[in-house]
């Protein structure tokens, strides 16, 4: 091994890659073959965390990153004077190798810059992929990038070795995308999606008549946009959002604040904010919408374009809709039960176990571990006491941000700082 | 009280099951279990020491699994917990799982109920920390070697894990704090115990043990980990709510710090 060449370009190219948000490692059902290496099935693991918190479940890299698009958002751009470099196919392998076998990652997340052309890039891509399933035996996970514009085939093939793939649609409205990718059309991201999701429809259908059909990305496929870069709405985002969830049945969109990364007149300065707590209440949106039953229309809508700062999306959406409220947490349906600020689903499923045996009480609450200071205004149990004044959305909200505190709230807070 | 006794077991899971079992075929009125390491003295109730029997343990374990498969990791979970206190916590849950007619609602507003899923939950999380932050290191008789130092008991918990994953190479995880560690030969996992002389954590200096290719591969790990962090949305604190410190000696892409 080749050390100080090969540290010089994993350098370069984990640099260049960790923009891409998506770090899921689950979803996969690969298990181990013939005492291989490597099982990627049930949940996945997020082996560290960098110093900003993000996990760390695989080596994110790209193969290289030379480019021949010139896209004003992305580090990589090919009127951007950076150092470039490129990965050797068997270098990847090693690396992905040696790094699993120490229990470092979960497997591996490849991405590239685009040279020469679309198809040519993704081969490469999938030779990797290819080299680490047959010729390693390598069990774990692996999420190749689409490249846009891909074909057909290769698409096809890629799903084959591959647990997850993914193209990053980036720029949530086609204007946007427009202004600042002109050299890319939107069908190109849509196209490699669009073939993705019929050969996991395939895959589903032809495996109930052929138990051997091969496997076809077991993972599914997710997606990226930008948020923050172009003066797009939280409407506008979670509209679109929504699209690709329902129209390409994507597992997971991610919404990663932009990180200024050049000077351009298109695009926010450099050193200004990363919109991280808008980014916070854009995915609380989106759990919203997957897992406690919420229409992307009632959180968001043209009364409403954009999401609260100061409170959840869901508290806010609670008290806009006052007159759902007091809900009755010992007869309430699940539906309901979900929609009260401070229920988590886990609550939600131990409170309606527990409440067959007896009636519940604030402190069954407290114990099971609802956030009260927020849902006692929002619902009603067996207990005397009970919210009984007549409070308006905006003192309730009021109350709450005053009887709690938030790790962003230092950032909007209208009010002056006395010492600084 | 009639027939009240401290019955004293051996430690293990399956001495406590058997305590169980006795306790319930003699219908002991039981007013602690505890393991003979314990050494506690009892002033005002007999003991009785009980012997390990797998049998026994294995119709309470098929009892327990029978009411519900929730309610039995939930027991195993939070055995492995080792907190004080713990067994006459676990008898009262089978005592009650036992009378109840369907075990699979729980009962969340019941105190016991609730305590021993927290248990079996912070146990389950810990299990979860060791499969992510094990790291191993290759020595020069080809065999990958991890310490770790786990609040709890997990290593009986994650062995399933790496055999799945690991199977086609040896490997060694050893717990600093109980003393003993799992071995997989490329066919079996095997409980070892060692002489170590020296705990490998992160140390700067390079112990003769491993390979040098090995430090070669940390390196570029932690090169890795520092260039994929993004300086600009910095969040110490939710790096270490995720890393606790107690694990950094142990993470070789924390060196420098721990």
């Amino acid at each position: 091994m080749d050390f100080d060449r090969i540290q010089e370009k994993l350098n370069i190219l984990a640099d260049a890659a960790k923009y891409d948000v998506s770090c899921a490692s689950s979803g996969s059902n690969r298990t181990n073959t013939n005492k291989g290496l490597g099982d990627a099935s049930k949940m996945g693991i997020c082996h560290s965390y960098t110093e900003d918190g993000r996990c760390v479940s695989l080596l994110k890299i790209l193969l290289t990153n030379h480019c021949i698009f010139d896209c004003a958002y992305c580090v990589t751009r090919k009127s951007n004077d950076v150092k470039r470099a490129a990965f050797k196919i068997q270098e990847v392998v090693d690396l992905t190798i040696n790094f699993y076998r120490r229990n470092y990652i979960e497997g591996l997340f490849l991405s590239s810059g685009i040279f020469k052309n679309a198809d040519y890039t993704m081969e490469r891509l999938i030779a990797v992929a290819k080299k680490l399933r047959e010729e390693e035996n390598f069990n774990g996970y692996i999420h190749l990038k689409s490249i846009p514009d891909a074909s057909d085939e290769l698409m096809y093939e890629a799903g084959l070795y591959a647990d997850r793939l993914s193209v990053n649609i980036e720029v949530p409205t086609i204007s946007g995308l427009k202004l600042l990718a002109p050299d890319k059309k939107h069908e190109d991201f849509t196209k490699p999606m669009l073939k993705v999701k019929n050969e996991l429809l395939r895959f589903k259908n032809e495996r109930k008549i052929i138990k051997s059909t091969p496997k076809y990305a077991p993972a599914g496929q997710s997606t990226q946009m930008i948020v923050g870069a172009t003066g797009e709405t939280d409407k506008d985002i979670m509209y679109s959002a929504t699209y690709y969830y329902k129209k390409y049945h994507m597992k997971r969109v991610y919404y990663s604040g932009y990180v200024p990364v050049a000077e351009d007149s298109r695009l926010p300065s450099i050193g200004s904010q990363v919109p991280m707590l808008r980014e916070n209440r854009l995915y609380q949106t989106d759990w919203l919408l997957r897992f406690y039953g919420f229409a992307v229309n009632e959180i968001l809508n043209n009364d409403h374009p954009n999401l609260d700062i100061d409170v959840d999306p869901k508290l806010s959406w609670a008290l806009r809709n006052m007159h759902h409220f007091p809900v009755d947490v010992n007869t309430a349906d699940r539906r309901m039960l979900a929609r009260i600020p401070g229920l988590g689903m886990r609550s939600v499923e131990k409170i309606v176990s527990a409440r067959r045996f007896r009636k519940l009480n604030w402190d069954h609450l407290k114990k099971i571990g609802v956030a009260l200071n927020r849902a006692k205004y929002f619902m009603v149990s067996d207990s005397r006491n009970w919210e009984r004044r007549d409070l308006d959305a905006e003192k309730i909200k009021g109350m709450i941000l005053q009887t709690s505190s938030g790790k962003f709230r230092n950032q909007y807070s209208n009010q002056l700082a006395l010492f600084n | 009280m009639e027939n009240t006794k401290t019955l004293i077991y051996d430690g293990s899971f399956n001495g406590f099951l058997t305590a169980v079992f006795i306790a319930f075929e003699e219908k002991i009125n039981v007013s602690d279990i505890q393991r003979n390491s314990h050494g506690q003295n009892v002033l005002f109730s007999e003991t009785e020491t009980i012997f390990t029997d797998v049998h026994k343990a294995k119709r309470v374990w098929n009892g327990i699994r029978s009411k519900s498969h929730n309610a039995i990791t939930n027991v195993y979970f939070a055995f492995l917990s080792e907190a004080e206190g713990i067994e006459l916590i676990l008898y009262t849950y089978i005592q009650k799982l036992m009378a109840s007619k369907n075990g699979k609602q729980l009962d969340y507003s019941d105190g016991i109920v609730l305590r021993i899923s927290q248990l079996a939950r912070s146990v389950g999380r810990e299990k979860h920390r060791m499969e992510a932050f094990v790291r191993f290191q290759l020595t020069k008789d080809e065999i990958y070697f991890a310490n770790i130092e786990p609040d709890f008991d997990v290593l009986p918990l994650i062995s399933k894990h790496f055999r799945n994953r690991y199977a086609d190479q040896q490997w060694l995880i050893y717990d600093v704090k109980r003393k003993y560690g799992i071995h997989y030969d490329l066919e079996h996992v095997e409980l070892v115990s060692l002489n170590l002389k020296e705990v490998h954590f992160n140390k700067v200096h390079k112990s003769d043990a491993f390979l040098s290719e090995e430090y070669d591969y940390q390196t570029l790990w932690n090169d890795y980990f520092k260039s994929t962090n993004i300086k600009s949305r910095i969040n110490r604190k939710l790096h270490t709510q995720h890393v606790p410190k107690r694990y950094w000696k142990y993470l070789s892409e924390k060196k420098e710090t721990a």
